[in-house]
């Protein structure tokens, strides 16, 4: 896989389903955003995957949640990439999580439940045709030997809960000991060595099969990384794999959602109520000095956007802001376009998506600046003392030093969400813009009683 | 003889009439000790036949004989004063041999075949390409009676009797055919544990083949109780219908051995804490007050003849197999029943595991001095373990032999140790063995036939 600036050649797929096994990594050139980009898109499936685990879903819903969320991210505007997109994301993700054997356990396990689904969704066809890429010593069941092992397959199907209907004539023998899972759950009728499998018990077969594989190439690539991949691309792709797997993947803002559009008229109000400590703070030296550098304006102006001040809006506000310093004339000329360039009118017409909570941990405020994390950028003596402008109770504030000590800087937020609503926050703060949100709930929920 | 005489003789063995009782001139007082095994294994226990089964037909001359096979095999021994031995390895029969009556182990414990020879195994790594790690290993089973204890009221902890026995028997029944019919094994040693228990060793190159996962799989299909001591119910059937496997056992072993055997040997319902045990399966607070008033009001007449356990297992069978019931939960309640008191409980970690090592046969149990002998799994109900040859007996046995020498047979041949050596040998080993040349020749010939088609253009 070669990855470049621009061009891609589309992948020539001989497999009658669109479901890729992932045998090696296929001959198309990349583009670096998109090696990016189409590995988040994955991630985000399977985190949410992983979080519907984790919750104890059971199969069936963990099959919608799969569907929904491939749905949701792994499309591409032109058609012949969706493919592409599919098997590069994968593999990209391969290099991210081949590193230690947590990372490995653990994107073994998303990919097979991700595999069963899809595979679940093929034809028949389709389906024999990946057992039979699998090399799995199968055996399909003639109609005769049917005919006399019918009543002991009923019975098994029975046993399970699953008992047979009319159109369910298709098995397969295969050696017992390639179905351990079927196996131990007595879930097969097994004779003379052979168990018999259903057509939808062949999920289990070739999922096994799938993961053992994947396993055995997440070792190699491991082996890869390390001795080489990593050093020749430390400039380039090393850098995008080791944040990658840290990535924030929640909600992303980029479009605001339940509650109403703020006004310029609201927003002074509702800074000081439900705006977290960064963008208040940026918001405040606004006001006070009628202008902000580069990365605050970034920060906040994203921000205001997620938050649902509309373009117009924005532009008024800064307006009203910079003018008083730079004046009107400069304020069109110089900062307008960046306002208008954020909310994805101008240029590469990006619609850029506010900043997450580990995005601006990790900025690097210089002289000048306001934007970065309060937590961690500011003194202890200013912390405590913007602390208790917004009211936090001293004992509160004694809990948020400790984790800023600890530099837990994400709980330290939390802890100052719930000490200024007095109401828990168990999701934990991750995004500003989810700091807003929380904060709207509560203080709506206030004014209607 | 005078009164006098008699009374001081005492170190004298005189063969007379006024010999005291019981006395004969071979006994050999009942015991355990170095002594006693190491004429054992002098004499009695069957080396060679160990080392041609543990060698799978690798100790021939066909050029496809694997020579280290045997030397990778792992041995451990347990001696006198407790010291324990692991990684014992041998290169020959003899060596087997002469290590085994140099050391004169109390208990001889068979582990797996591993990639290399276990006394070189600090040479090379646990994890990576160049490893130490077992590659074959039998499939193993280990029943033992005490796993029991809940369900039998005759005996308990170490104590074994022909009431409770049955257990076992039926634990062999029922395994050792699924493991031929639904597995499709053949070669299947039982082996009486030498106090309390059973051990099967499933020998088919296909078995020792099997990964920790796969015999993991195939001990769950054996499990059916998943209760512990908090719950009422061990076992729940809730199907619409048994697996098959469970339903053979149940109308072929477990059905007639519950109501005709056990029913009556541990008296199941003859006292309240008993019937208790049982009403505690019913999910249903009707059908079991029904059956306790009937019960109790019982207690003090009993006009019938038949024996009250019969009768009260009728009534409450009756009372669940009724057709008005459509409870979910009492569907399969007698069958729940019946496989609580007798289904087989493996011992769930030793067939899991390749590297867990099992006690070899024909040794001797320390505790009871019996030998642990092969059972014949298509006559296991004729198996007596009160009646297993003692070590003091096969000694006892043998002075007699030495009598009327005989030079021609084994020692063993002489002694009741003799019946289980030849039904070892022409039930067991010559069969495995079979299979064995034929499977290593085959292997050669494909082989070779492989390579030939190859090399053609």
């Amino acid at each position: 896989m070669e990855i470049y600036g621009y061009q891609r050649k589309a992948l020539h797929s001989d497999a009658i389903s669109t479901l890729p096994l992932y045998r090696s990594a296929p001959p198309l050139d990349v583009r670096l955003e998109d090696f990016e980009l189409f590995a988040i898109d994955r991630l985000r499936v399977l985190k949410g995957i992983s979080d519907g685990l984790s919750r104890g879903k059971k199969p069936e819903e963990i099959d919608n949640l799969a569907k929904d969320l491939w749905k949701a991210n792994m499309r591409h505007p032109e058609a012949s990439e969706v493919v592409n997109k599919d098997i590069i994301s994968h593999f990209v993700l391969r290099l991210v999580y081949c590193r230690t054997e947590d990372l490995r356990k653990w994107f073994l396990s998303m990919e097979t439940a991700l595999f069963r689904y899809r595979f679940r969704l093929e034809s028949a066809e389709a389906q024999r045709a990946l057992m039979a890429e699998f090399d799995l010593p199968y055996k399909a069941v003639s109609n005769s030997e049917f005919e006399s092992m019918k009543d002991n397959l009923g019975q098994v199907a029975r046993s399970i809960g699953q008992p047979l209907t009319p159109a369910d004539t298709k098995f397969y023998t295969v050696p017992f000991e390639e179905v351990p899972e079927l196996v131990a759950g007595r879930r097969v009728f097994v004779h003379k060595g052979h168990a018999y499998v259903a057509m939808n018990q062949v999920v289990s077969l070739v999922a096994t099969q799938f993961r053992s594989h994947l396993s055995k190439a997440l070792i190699l690539t491991n082996r890869k990384w390390t001795s080489s991949i990593r050093e020749q691309e430390k400039d380039r792709l090393t850098p995008i794999v080791e944040a990658l797997c840290t990535s924030y993947l929640g909600p992303d803002y980029s479009e605001p959602r339940e509650f109403a559009e703020i006004s310029i008229r609201d927003i002074d109000q509702i800074a000081m109520s439900s705006f977290p400590l960064c963008m208040r703070h940026l918001f405040e030296k606004l006001r006070e000095d009628h202008h902000l550098k580069h990365g605050g304006r970034m920060q906040l102006g994203l921000f205001l956007k997620g938050v649902g001040l509309k373009l117009d809006d924005a532009l008024a506000f800064w307006k009203a802001e910079f003018s008083q310093k730079v004046g009107a004339e400069r304020f069109d000329k110089e900062y307008a376009y960046s306002i208008r360039h954020n909310y994805g009118r101008e240029g590469k017409r990006t619609d850029y998506t506010p900043f997450s909570c580990q995005k601006i941990i990790s900025s690097t405020p210089g002289v000048g600046d306001h934007h970065g994390c309060p937590y961690r950028h500011f003194s202890e003596e200013n912390l405590r003392a913007a602390l208790g402008k917004m009211r936090v109770n001293s004992r509160a504030v004694e809990d948020v030093m400790d984790k800023v000590r600890n530099r837990h800087y994400q709980l330290a937020c939390t802890l100052t969400f719930e000490a200024v609503h007095g109401t828990s926050c168990d999701a934990g703060i991750n995004h500003p813009n989810q700091y807003f949100s929380e904060s709207q709930k509560v203080v709506q929920s206030k004014v209607s009683i | 003889m005078t009164r006098e005489e008699i009374g001081n003789g005492s170190e004298d063995m005189v063969i007379d009439e006024c010999e005291p009782e019981g006395r004969e001139r071979n006994s050999v007082p009942d015991e355990f000790n170095a002594n006693y095994l190491k004429v054992y294994y002098g004499k009695l226990f069957p080396h060679a036949d160990i080392f041609k089964w543990m060698s799978y037909g690798n100790d021939g001359k066909h050029p496809a004989c694997d020579q280290s096979y045997f030397s990778r095999r792992e041995f451990s021994y347990t001696l006198d004063n407790d010291i324990y031995l692991r990684y014992q390895s041998f290169n020959s029969a003899s060596e087997l041999e002469n290590s085994i009556k140099e050391k004169c182990p109390f208990k001889i414990d068979i582990g797996p075949v591993y990639s290399v020879d276990p006394a070189k195994r600090h040479a090379y790594a646990q994890t990576g390409d160049n490893v130490f790690t077992p590659v074959e290993r039998e499939l193993v089973f280990d029943i033992d009676i005490t796993d029991y204890d809940d369900v039998r009221y005759c005996c308990s902890g170490a104590d074994v009797c022909l009431d409770c026995w049955p257990l076992m028997t039926v634990a062999i029944k029922v395994i050792d055919t699924s493991l031929r019919d639904d597995f499709g094994f053949n070669h299947i040693l039982w082996v009486f544990s030498g106090r309390r228990g059973v051990h099967c060793w499933v020998c088919d190159g296909k078995a020792r083949r099997l990964t920790n996962e796969q015999r993991a799989s195939i001990a769950e299909y054996f499990r059916v109780y998943k209760g512990n001591e908090n719950s009422l119910k061990m076992v729940s059937f809730t199907g619409l219908a048994l697996h098959p496997f469970l339903a053979r056992s149940y109308t072929e072993v477990l059905k007639d051995f519950f109501e005709s055997k056990l029913l009556l040997s541990q008296k199941l319902f003859s006292a309240e804490e008993r019937y208790e045990k049982i009403l505690e399966m019913i999910p249903d607070e009707s059908i079991t007050s029904e059956l306790r008033g009937k019960w109790q009001e019982n207690k003090r007449s009993s006009i019938s003849k038949e024996d009250t356990n019969v009768v009260r297992w009728q009534q409450l069978k009756h009372i669940l197999q009724s057709g008005r019931l459509k409870a979910q939960g009492l569907r399969r309640c007698v069958e729940e029943i019946v496989f609580s008191f007798t289904y087989p409980r493996i011992d769930m970690e030793v067939s899991k595991h390749m590297n867990h090592l099992l006690k070899a046969p024909f040794c001797v149990h320390p505790k009871t001095g019996r030998v642990c002998v092969p059972i014949d799994p298509n006559c296991c109900e004729e198996f007596d373990p009160t009646a297993v040859p003692t070590l003091s007996k096969l000694l006892e046995e043998m002075n007699v032999g030495a009598l009327r020498p005989d030079v021609d047979n084994a020692e063993w041949d002489r002694t009741s140790l003799g019946k289980s050596i030849r039904f070892f040998r022409s039930s067991f080993l010559q069969p495995l063995l079979k299979s064995c040349k034929e499977e290593i020749e085959n292997s050669y010939n494909a082989k070779l036939q492989h390579s030939k088609n190859s090399m053609s253009w």
